[in-house]
């Protein structure tokens, strides 16, 4: 099978303090793969450190995109090489029309593959389809990006994104917080109707709820910087009931 | 910032001046330095009647007793008037054109490398383009059309000599000859610049424009724009400016002067990209202008720039808020980056009842660029039910720079509502995550970011002058979808 994603030893950290210490995970193509740890783990500073945040500093391992040293690549072309990231805190951009950023996006990915442009009302079409999707009223298209979204929306914002660009490789960084559950399976719903074959996903996820509704093949808990336990989709419902200590305890021994 | 950031925002910052050739074409000038009999000589070779003379000679007698202003948050070595040289014109066989036909080929070359070319595009575009190159105007198009809607759109000196009348009438009544030491330079020696008037009840039928251009060494431009509408007329206006790259800075010192009438309204949009200077600080213009508007009752006036370029910004279009009911509105966008300094802003002055005011202030500082906004509101006794709402906001692009905020409120009447909103930000290194993280390049997404922090103004240019903003920031303009 195709591998996507392959870490090794990844060591990571800000100012000298190490957050990620030592991480290893393969993704193939066609898995949806779960990380679940408790508050300040270290799961959003691996879905950035896999983007090219350059505030985080790499210190050991590698990591493997489709054969390439994904740490020698730029955020943007990560993103142009198919990765997606889908953020626990969404950004604002004041007075950058949603459209027109997505339009921007799609056209760069397009042209990376050296594609021309896609025609405005292709695009439109396009837009309005992957609206529906995501139960996205007109109104938020017109809006600019994020601002003045309420949280929920933020998060299916993202989703949208990602239906839109349609990557090789999703990460999803707790998308599911702040969600209700209307608005939850709606995004599961989304992500759901992206997974093929040929690619794959990586759910964070504080809470075991969401994968309820977004089943794993695969469960990995982070615990400070590690990933202390895998399994597969029941370690999740293990973890519902048992809580974090367990494994914390299992990682102290 | 991490590094690739400050990469792109040196990028940003440094782009070149596009706009910096000198065009080879003989001049007739005057010598340096200024004294009674320049003036006299100014006025003789615009062919001015004795009252033009007169105005000048009285405004000149009062900038010799006046003192240059230094209170704005500007450092700059002392200008030596006497060294500049106060009236040059490219030399023409004749007093000057009659026509696009007998304009020298090699000015109209240089409006095509402005990209304002005067006969196709300005007819595509339906623009009315008035040319001033150092001190004359060039050519004026569609003069025939303006005719028939009875508009008058003329450089200045052709006013002089073909409406006195209206020139006598309006000149100096918003902007005195002794309003202030530029402004009184400027009304001893203005050589040419824009007169417009909008008769009665008529809407000007296109867009009227005006492109200035600094071309001589060592010459300072002093145009004069003088724009009446009258009752209920409506006429929007729009300037550009550009400037070859000298090591030496020159000086510009223009006056602006608006004049609505009962119901009438005037949008005046400006993109000025005048030479800033290299990277060092060496050379652009010093740019000190006076604009001002009279609003009489029910009128509107409303002032829009893009203050890209010059070494020295000093600037502040205001409004007289004199009729009841009467708005001024301000939308600024001002750019100091390099070594650039801008002290710019706005005057509302509300005078008359239940008059209305609005600024909108987007200040960019990048480099070592220092950008002010200095704002006075004032609201007299009489003017119950005036209300101002003013927004400055400030966005710095890397940590050399820097941003000033200078509203001074004056409220003398207890029904008005002034409010007053102001912000201080730097570009986010999240902001920029989040778009390069959806495969836009760093540079792409700086852009957007600053296009989109400047948007509010934007939508107040026309369309061809939005695009053309958007350039000169570095940007793409923001789709037609959505
Ligand atoms: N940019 C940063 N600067 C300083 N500390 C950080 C930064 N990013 C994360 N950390 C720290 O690293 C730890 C892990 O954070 P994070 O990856 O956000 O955890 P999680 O997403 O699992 O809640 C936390 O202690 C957090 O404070
Ligand atoms: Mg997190």
């Amino acid at each position: 099978m195709d591998t996507l994603l392959e870490i090794k030893g990844l060591r990571a950290g800000v100012e000298g303090r190490e957050i990620l210490k030592g991480i290893d995970l393969v993704i193939r193509a066609g898995e949806t793969h779960a990380i679940m740890g408790p508050n300040g783990s270290g799961k959003s500073t691996l879905s950035q450190v896999l983007m090219g945040r350059h505030d985080y500093e790499v210190t050991g391992g590698s990591v493997t995109y489709l054969g390439k040293d994904l740490l020698e690549l730029e955020t943007h072309e990560r993103a142009l090489e198919g990765i997606f990231l889908a953020f626990q805190y969404p950004i604002e951009i004041p007075g950058v029309n949603n459209v027109y950023f997505l339009k921007a996006a799609y056209n760069a990915l397009r042209k990376h593959r050296g594609e021309p442009e896609i025609d405005a009302m292709d695009f439109l079409a396009m837009v309005k389809e992957k609206a529906r999707l995501l139960e996205f009223e007109d109104d938020f298209l017109r809006r600019s990006v994020n601002e003045g979204f309420s949280g929920g929306e933020k998060k299916r914002n993202e989703i949208f994104q990602m239906a839109m660009l349609d990557p090789r490789l999703a990460v999803l960084d707790e998308t599911d917080s702040g969600l209700d559950i209307d608005a939850l399976k709606i995004v599961a719903h989304g992500v759901n109707s992206l997974r093929r074959k040929d690619n794959g996903f990586l759910v964070i996820t504080h809470y075991q709820r969401l994968l309820n509704y977004i089943v794993p093949d695969f469960v990995h808990v982070l615990v400070d910087g590690r990933i202390v336990r895998s399994g597969g989709k029941e370690l999740a419902l293990e973890l519902e009931e048992r809580g974090y200590e367990c494994v914390e305890q299992h990682a102290a021994a | 910032m991490s590094k690739a950031t400050d990469a792109t925002i040196d990028h940003f910052v440094k782009q070149d001046y596009k706009w910096g050739f000198t065009t080879d074409i003989e001049q007739d000038s005057l010598p340096a330095g200024l004294n009674e009999d320049v003036i006299r000589a100014i006025s003789k070779k615009k062919g001015e009647p004795e009252f033009m003379l007169e105005w000048r000679l009285g405004a000149y007698r009062k900038w010799r007793g006046m003192e240059e202003p230094r209170w704005a948050n500007l450092r700059y070595p002392t200008i030596d008037y006497q060294s500049i040289v106060y009236y040059a014109a490219p030399k023409s066989k004749k007093d000057g054109p009659k026509s696009l036909a007998e304009v020298d080929p090699k000015l109209l070359e240089t409006y095509e490398k402005l990209g304002i070319p005067l006969h196709e595009r300005a007819r595509l575009a339906g623009v009315a383009v008035d040319a001033v190159f150092d001190s004359v105007s060039v050519a004026t198009t569609f003069k025939a059309q303006l005719e028939k809607a009875g508009v008058i759109f003329c450089p200045f000196s052709e006013a002089v000599r073909e409406h006195p009348e209206l020139v006598k009438k309006y000149l100096g009544t918003v902007v005195p000859p002794g309003d202030n030491f530029f402004a009184s330079l400027n009304s001893a020696v203005f050589s040419d610049g824009s007169f417009c008037f909008v008769p009665k009840g008529v809407r000007c039928p296109m867009e009227l424009s005006t492109y200035f251009r600094i071309n001589a060494a060592n010459t300072g431009q002093f145009e004069r724009t003088l724009i009446v509408a009258e009752e209920g007329a409506y006429v929007s206006y729009l300037e550009g400016c550009t400037a070859p790259m000298r090591d030496t800075n020159q000086l510009h010192a223009a006056v602006v002067e608006l004049i609505a009438l009962e119901g009438a309204e005037i949008k005046y949009s400006t993109v000025q990209n005048w030479y800033p200077g290299d990277e060092n600080g060496v050379g652009g213009i010093y740019n000190f202008v006076t604009k001002r508007g009279k609003a009489m009752r029910r009128a509107k006036i409303s002032w829009t720039q893009v203050e890209t370029g010059s070494a020295i910004t000093w600037k502040y279009p205001s409004v007289i808020l004199q009729g009841d009911d009467s708005v001024g509105e301000f939308y600024s966008v001002a750019l100091s980056n390099m070594r650039q300094q801008a002290d710019t802003g706005t005057k509302m002055i509300h005078l008359g009842k239940n008059t209305r005011s609005t600024i909108v202030s987007k200040g960019i500082s990048a480099g070592h660029g220092q950008n002010s906004y200095r704002g006075h509101v004032r609201v007299a006794r009489g003017a119950d039910g005036a209300r101002n709402f003013s927004q400055c906001d400030s966005l710095l692009v890397g940590d050399k720079c820097g941003a000033h905020t200078f509203p001074y409120i004056d409220v003398q009447n207890p029904t008005a509502v002034v409010e007053h909103e102001a912000s201080t930000s730097k570009i986010g290194e999240d902001q920029i995550f989040y778009l390069t993280a959806r495969g836009i390049e760093l540079q792409d997404a700086v852009n957007m970011i600053v296009n989109g922090y400047c948007k509010e103004v934007f939508r107040q240019l026309p369309m061809e002058f939005a695009v053309e903003a958007q350039k000169l920031l570095g940007v793409s303009l923001e789709g037609s979808v959505g």
